[in-house]
């Protein structure tokens, strides 16, 4: 597979993921910021504006408003579900040859509410329904068409490294947030039911971070994601080891999840925040690493002999 | 009669296809009895659905950087069998005679020396390219893709406008204007025998590979695109998935030791064909332009030593020239010994001095074309300039005489076509297209009908606002021809609160590549 197709198709899974989980998250926090009336909206939203990465000066007033224009609505903000959700369809538009036609019509009817004012003029609840719901048939497409080649691999693996990214943005709001985030946020998850079942209906902050993060059967924690990713790199380097991992975004998957599973839950919990920013830095220099070996075309050549 | 068609007649000078004064003409009865079950209305939200079907499927090409839906008009053209094997017959023996002369101009010359056709014709023509002098493609095919562009005239008669040798686009339009209109039109689609056009990937495989170079039993063929922001990317896109095949920008190729690898997940690997919708001037920074961010250092001494084959050939060119396509009857007469099937327009030499004279006398009712303009550019239609144009335009000529050719206005012929609620007449144009695999010149039953959507306007390019229509060439009595055994698709090769990581996807072209792979669409647009 071409280098640069690869790449387009790790960037598909990202920015999908990207625009999903981002519409969870401001699902959960403007549902609290409505209904609690002890939060105070300032604060929230500029914690908010922090975790996800967007640009902020201390001097700027932030408030619900500024919040869904910079991480919805705006196609300018880089942190945007709009923004996400047009670089997918660039990215698909990029490997056009290789995507599946309802496939890739699922990412372009998904975009073209963009440019038709369409996505700017639907309201909140209902703007972060219709991206999960576009979402997950943009994901479904691509589960029920596409061969599982590198191609797919490559799809799952921006998928899964977005997601624990996300997923970990997600407990990080949830553990700074005042009054009681959790059972918002695993719903936002869409893991409430799956939770009560899991923890037969022992619900403690505790135990829903422990889910979210380390469950091993449910799909958005990090571990899962983690162990997902792994697994595409692995089938990615097919030629198996006898002994360790050449590969280094292997190895920083790897590591990671190994340091969240064998720690102590409350280790972890000591100090969220923080283990959660580990754990961003850590997709980040996964995606690095990935793009040096696979993107780049070069790295990964070896030596061959003189051609014939 | 139909309500859909009330009303409707043609212009005065035009011929219709579908009516002839008030009578429906043969080719078209079917087709009015079977859309005689729908009103306008009825016909109005098929429309509109045919129009969002196309913005979905993202069936697209861009002007200026603006992505547009291709308009299609919802009335396909209809042609009937035996008009159609005449347009097939001469655009067979149109590309026959190309491929004869594109050999002989890039190697012994014979036809200069024969006197046929000047030598300094050929050698001041602006695609003629040196770098392709002795390079001889393996299987002996320069032009393996070919669109000749056709219009009737006012008796009916289709006629060569020009030929297209370089990188002749609009055939994805033809696979995607079929199904679309089919599921649009299923009453009448169901009525007619039409025959297919979904074969044309497979063609054009079977003959890129039939180009590979001798001894690679199996070839790797890639499509080379100069990039999503070229107006015919959505072509190129198309082309490569229904081949099967890799779609490739220069970046992703790289020469060594003579051969054209590119880059791979698992590293380099060999490419043998190359079908490239790049032009010439940009494909080899090498040898033509220093600048180009579109292709590939190398290239064609890769092709030269034949490790590679480009198609279509470097230097094609020469024969898109408007000047040489005024000898194509003769060159037909040459190399064939055989009469033109197809006629040219009329067409004067304005670098010959009898006939400049005549030429700049009657400017005011003559067709004025660039010799190596494309897409519509630079064309002066006498009867329409104004009296400062007409003034520029002489101006012009007198400078460069050898740039220009006149034609006769030709009167396209006109099909009924869906404007503003009713049917209009709208003047069109056909382009077929040809594959050349070396044993057989293959011509894609339809081609794409170029619609002018503004009325009277007789320039149907999509960049000055055309359309396009279905074209149904209708089959016989017997079986629909069946298409040639499919040579199977080879298989494709398998900070932490900063910023997050964003993709590269909007920020890793250059603004100075974005503008190159907009204006390098100089040949064939369509």
């Amino acid at each position: 597979m071409l280098s640069r197709i690869a790449e387009s198709m790790f960037w598909i899974g990202r920015y999908v993921e990207r625009a999903e989980d981002t519409a969870r998250i401001l699902d959960v926090q403007t549902q609290l910021i409505l209904e609690e009336s002890g939060i105070d909206e300032r604060e929230t939203c500029r914690m908010l504006m922090s975790i996800m990465g967007a640009d902020l000066e201390p001097e700027d007033e932030v408030d619900v408003t500024t919040v869904l224009r910079q991480l919805a609505y705006n196609p300018d903000s880089p942190t945007s579900i709009a923004t996400a959700l047009g670089a997918a369809r660039e990215s698909a538009r990029r490997a056009r040859e290789t995507l599946s036609v309802p496939m890739w019509e699922a990412i372009n009817t998904t975009y073209r509410a963009i440019p038709s004012g369409q996505f700017r003029a639907t309201r909140p609840p209902m703007v972060f329904q219709w991206v999960r719901e576009r979402a997950a048939l943009i994901n479904g497409t691509a589960d029920a068409t596409m061969t599982r080649d590198e191609g797919w691999q490559f799809l799952m693996l921006g998928r899964c490294i977005e997601r624990a990214d996300m997923t970990s943005r997600l407990v990080a709001t949830a553990a700074v947030s005042t009054g009681s985030p959790w059972t918002s946020t695993l719903r936002a998850c869409g893991a409430y039911e799956a939770f009560l079942r899991t923890y037969r209906g022992l619900e403690t902050d505790r135990a829903a971070a422990e889910f979210l993060l380390l469950d091993r059967l449910f799909p958005r924690s990090v571990v899962f994601s983690l162990n997902r990713a792994e697994q595409c790199v692995d089938n990615l380097e097919s030629q198996g080891q006898r002994a360790g991992f050449q590969n280094e975004a292997q190895r920083l998957l790897g590591r990671t999840r190994a340091e969240l599973e064998y720690r102590s839950l409350s280790d972890v919990l000591a100090d969220l925040p923080h283990e959660m920013e580990r754990l961003q830095r850590t997709c980040a220099l996964a995606t690095d690493a990935i793009t040096r070996r696979y993107f780049a075309g070069a790295e990964s050549l070896t030596w061959q002999g003189v051609l014939a | 009669m139909s309500t859909l068609f009330e009303g409707y007649s043609g212009t005065r000078h035009a011929y219709d296809e579908m009516f002839d004064a008030e009578t429906l003409r043969a080719p078209y009865e079917r087709l009015r009895t079977s859309l005689n079950d729908l009103t306008i209305p009825d016909l109005a939200a098929r429309v509109e659905a045919l129009q969002a079907s196309y913005l979905d499927q993202g069936v697209t090409f861009d002007i200026g950087g603006e992505e547009r839906a291709f308009p299609l008009d919802i009335l396909p053209r209809v042609i009937e069998m035996d008009t159609w094997s005449g347009i097939e017959r001469g655009v067979q023996q149109r590309v026959a005679a190309l491929e004869a002369f594109l050999a002989d101009v890039y190697d012994a010359g014979q036809v200069f020396a024969d006197g046929v056709i000047p030598r300094r014709v050929i050698v001041t023509s602006s695609h003629y390219h040196r770098q392709a002098a002795g390079v001889r493609p393996p299987n002996g095919v320069r032009v393996h893709v070919s669109g000749i562009d056709l219009v009737r005239d006012d008796e009916g008669e289709f006629r060569v406008l020009e030929d297209n040798v370089r990188v002749p686009s609009g055939v994805s339009y033809v696979m995607t204007n079929r199904r679309a209109i089919s599921s649009a039109l299923p009453e009448p689609f169901a009525d007619h025998r039409i025959r297919p056009v979904a074969g044309y990937p497979q063609r054009l495989l079977a003959a890129l590979r039939a180009s590979a170079p001798a001894g690679v039993q199996d070839p790797t063929v890639v499509v080379l695109t100069p990039g999503v922001y070229n107006g015919a990317y959505f072509e190129h896109a198309l082309l490569a998935r229904t081949m099967g095949i890799e779609l490739v920008e220069g970046r992703d190729l790289e020469c060594r030791r003579g051969r054209v690898m590119m880059r791979t997940t698992k590293g380099l690997a060999q490419v043998h064909v190359i079908y490239r919708r790049v032009d010439d001037e940009f494909i080899d920074p090498v040898h033509f332009r220093a600048d180009s961010m579109l292709g590939c250092p190398g290239l064609i001494d890769a092709a030269r030593a034949g490790n590679v084959t480009i198609a279509n050939a470097i230097g094609n060119g020469v024969a898109d020239d408007k000047l040489v396509y005024t000898y194509m009857p003769d060159l037909i007469r040459y190399y064939l010994g055989e009469e033109p099937v197809l006629k040219n327009v009329d067409t004067w030499r304005v670098g010959d001095a009898d006939a400049r004279e005549e030429v700049l006398d009657r400017l005011d009712e003559l067709v004025l074309k660039p010799v190596d303009g494309s897409g519509g550019k630079g064309i002066v239609i006498g009867p329409r300039a104004t009296p400062a144009e007409l003034v520029e335009l002489r101006t012009k000529i007198l400078a460069d005489p050898r740039s220009w050719i006149a034609q006769p206005v030709v009167q396209l012929s006109t099909v009924p076509t869906y404007v503003d609620g009713k049917f209009g007449p709208r003047h069109v144009d056909l382009r077929p297209f040809a594959v050349n695999d070396g044993q057989r010149v293959w011509v894609l039953p339809g081609g794409l009908t170029r619609v002018a959507l503004a009325e009277g306007e007789l320039i149907v390019n999509s960049s000055r606002g055309g359309g396009s229509k279905d074209t149904w060439v209708l089959a016989g009595t017997g079986r629909v021809a069946p298409h040639v055994e499919p040579e199977p698709a080879e298989p494709v090769a398998p900070t932490p609160t900063a910023p997050q990581t964003t993709g590269p996807a909007l920020t890793d072209t250059g603004s100075g590549q974005e503008q190159q792979q907009q204006q390098q669409q100089g040949a064939a647009r369509c």
